[in-house]
């Protein structure tokens, strides 16, 4: 595990405004310390700062789901998260999910599935998939369409997606 | 977004001292609305007081036999919690209507009764909007209104409360706990949001520096026959046009007692005592359930793209309550 102390602060430093805030983060099993900006998003801290661009940004409002990322285990919005609040959380981004050249299960799935066309929606709907598979609560194929809502697809490659997320659910929870 | 001090509060007497000192500081939970609404210049705090590791993470038992949720339960865990889907079903049913999974995970419980209306001129500074600048207009109101309020509107504000959550609130006649600067206090569920009038730009009655520490419902969660019927324009990740929650309590064909509570048409969850009473000790019929729904609907207004909720909400009223009623218990 490596760790890394960025010198640089993140965000804008001008005179007269707030201070920058220290955290502490673990992003894909790197423990990073860094000092962001208060009104720094999780989105903008991974893409703008980290270079860790896998996680897309497509409204920044909360309604498309290209965003999505697990804290602790869980898949949430990072365009509507605050960094600050997430000192002492553990991140996992598309960047993280395989083990090193072997894919993560639903990863394989999307590509066994051809679940995309231009790949804008791909990273956030495969947190969301991982998300979805450690929550625990599709167990049908209307489940899966349900609780996959929260990411969009321009391109309509929802038929694949569904399929991949049904493959990898079984990959995954092998008794149900 | 404009720029803001951020301080994490460790107990809850701080975040209130915190808000109560400083006019212009907000809390923040989920972050899932005020955070939208400060990237829109709607919101504009010049602190945010960060509650979400305050010691208000628990559902247990309330000393009225019922649950008590406390501010910072995320929606989703709500909705999955065991003795919520036991014994409040048709809770767990409204949280999983609404927004996304993510956003589930996301939103308290607490700042779910705060968020705000998504009417678009609310949401866009370029016009004129009285919740948003007391004084400045309603746009709404001759404006394109097609998700905009039919009960309860004044010529201030036609605004709704898009929570779904809220629908089963009302109809579970939750109570609302809340400690401020001068201490705790309680807010029955039908006093906590209120009607436009003059000040719209008031949505509840919480008053500056309180902070919502938990929910109470009441032991009777309507188990049995309840249902959760939420119209709107594609079948997941939207807001309600109209919503029906109901819970009725049966004796066999025979009405004991029925909640009907209604979403997406006013600037609070929508509920009539008097209409509810028509049924009780009535047949379950479907004759019966329209003159709840004409009561329910008493002196509804359109406003133009709005009009078509009048009877939308009326046949979903009725809907709802069959739903309710064929409802078998596995
Ligand atoms: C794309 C999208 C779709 C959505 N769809 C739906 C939907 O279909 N149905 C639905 O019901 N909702 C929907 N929502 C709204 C969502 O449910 C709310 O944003 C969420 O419940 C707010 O909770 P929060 O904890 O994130 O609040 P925050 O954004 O953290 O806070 C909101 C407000 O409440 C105040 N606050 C928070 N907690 C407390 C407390 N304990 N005491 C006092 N004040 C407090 C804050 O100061 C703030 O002003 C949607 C949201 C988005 C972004
Ligand atoms: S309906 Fe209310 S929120 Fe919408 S523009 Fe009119 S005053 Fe503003
Ligand atoms: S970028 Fe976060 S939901 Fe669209
Ligand atoms: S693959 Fe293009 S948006 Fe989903």
């Amino acid at each position: 595990m490596s760790s890394k102390v960025l010198t640089e602060p993140i965000g804008d430093v001008a005179v007269g405004l707030p201070p920058l805030q220290r955290v502490t983060l673990t992003i894909n099993g790197a423990e990073k310390q860094l000092e962001v900006a208060p009104w720094t998003s999780l989105l903008d801290l991974l893409r703008e700062y980290l270079d860790l661009t896998g996680t897309k940004k497509g409204c920044d409002h909360g309604q498309c789901g290209a965003c999505t990322v697990l804290v602790d285990g869980k898949r949430i919005n990072s365009c509507l998260t605050l960094a600050v609040m997430k000192d002492g959380c553990e991140i996992t981004t598309v960047e993280g999910l395989s083990k090193g050249d072997q894919l993560h299960p639903v990863q394989e799935a999307f590509i066994e599935h051809d679940a995309f066309q231009c790949g804008y929606c791909t990273p956030g709907q495969i947190c969301s998939a991982v998300g979805l598979i450690n929550e625990g609560h599709a167990k049908t194929t209307d489940d899966i369409r349900e609780l996959m809502s929260g990411n969009i697809c321009r391109c309509g490659a929802y038929p694949g997606i569904v399929a991949a997320v049904e493959q990898a659910l079984k990959v995954c929870q092998p008794n149900q | 977004m404009n720029s803001f001090s951020y301080t994490r509060a460790q107990e809850v007497d701080t975040a209130v001292r915190e808000v109560t000192q400083d006019k212009a500081a907000k809390f923040i939970a989920g972050g899932t609305n005020i955070l939208d609404l400060m990237k829109e210049n709607v919101e504009r705090p010049d602190r945010l007081v960060d509650i979400t590791r305050l010691p208000l993470q628990q559902v247990e038992s309330n000393p009225e036999g019922g649950l008590r949720l406390g501010a910072l339960v995320s929606n989703a865990d709500t909705a999955y919690h065991p003795e919520v889907i036991e014994r409040y079903p048709l809770l767990s049913k409204t949280i999983l209507a609404g927004a996304s999974a993510q956003l589930r995970n996301m939103a308290t419980d607490g700042g779910n009764l705060f968020q705000r209306t998504r009417c678009y001129y609310f949401y866009d500074t370029a016009t004129p909007c009285n919740k948003r600048e007391p004084g400045s207009g309603c746009s709404a109101i001759n404006g394109y209104n097609r998700i905009h309020a039919i009960l309860g509107t004044s010529e201030q504000c036609i605004a709704t409360h898009p929570s779904d959550m809220c629908v089963a609130l009302a109809a579970l006649d939750a109570v609302v706990n809340v400690k401020g600067p001068e201490g705790e206090r309680q807010i029955k569920f039908e006093d906590f949001h209120r009607l436009p009038g003059n000040e719209p730009q008031y949505d509840n009655t919480v008053k500056t520096g309180e902070i919502v520490t938990s929910i109470d419902l009441p032991a009777e969660g309507f188990a049995k026959n309840y249902t959760y019927l939420k119209l709107r324009d594609r079948a997941s990740y939207a807001f309600a046009l109209v919503s029906v929650a109901v819970g009725l309590d049966l004796d066999g064909d025979t009405v004991r007692e029925a909640r009907v509570a209604l979403g997406g048409v006013a600037h609070k969850p929508w509920r009539k005592p008097e209409a509810e009473a028509l049924l009780k000790g009535q047949k379950a019929t479907k004759e019966n359930f329209r003159k709840v729904a004409d009561a329910l609907l008493q002196g509804a207004k359109g406003f133009g793209s709005n009009t078509f909720k009048i009877e939308l909400a009326h046949r979903a009223i009725v809907r709802a309550l069959v739903m309710a009623t064929e409802m078998k218990k596995k």
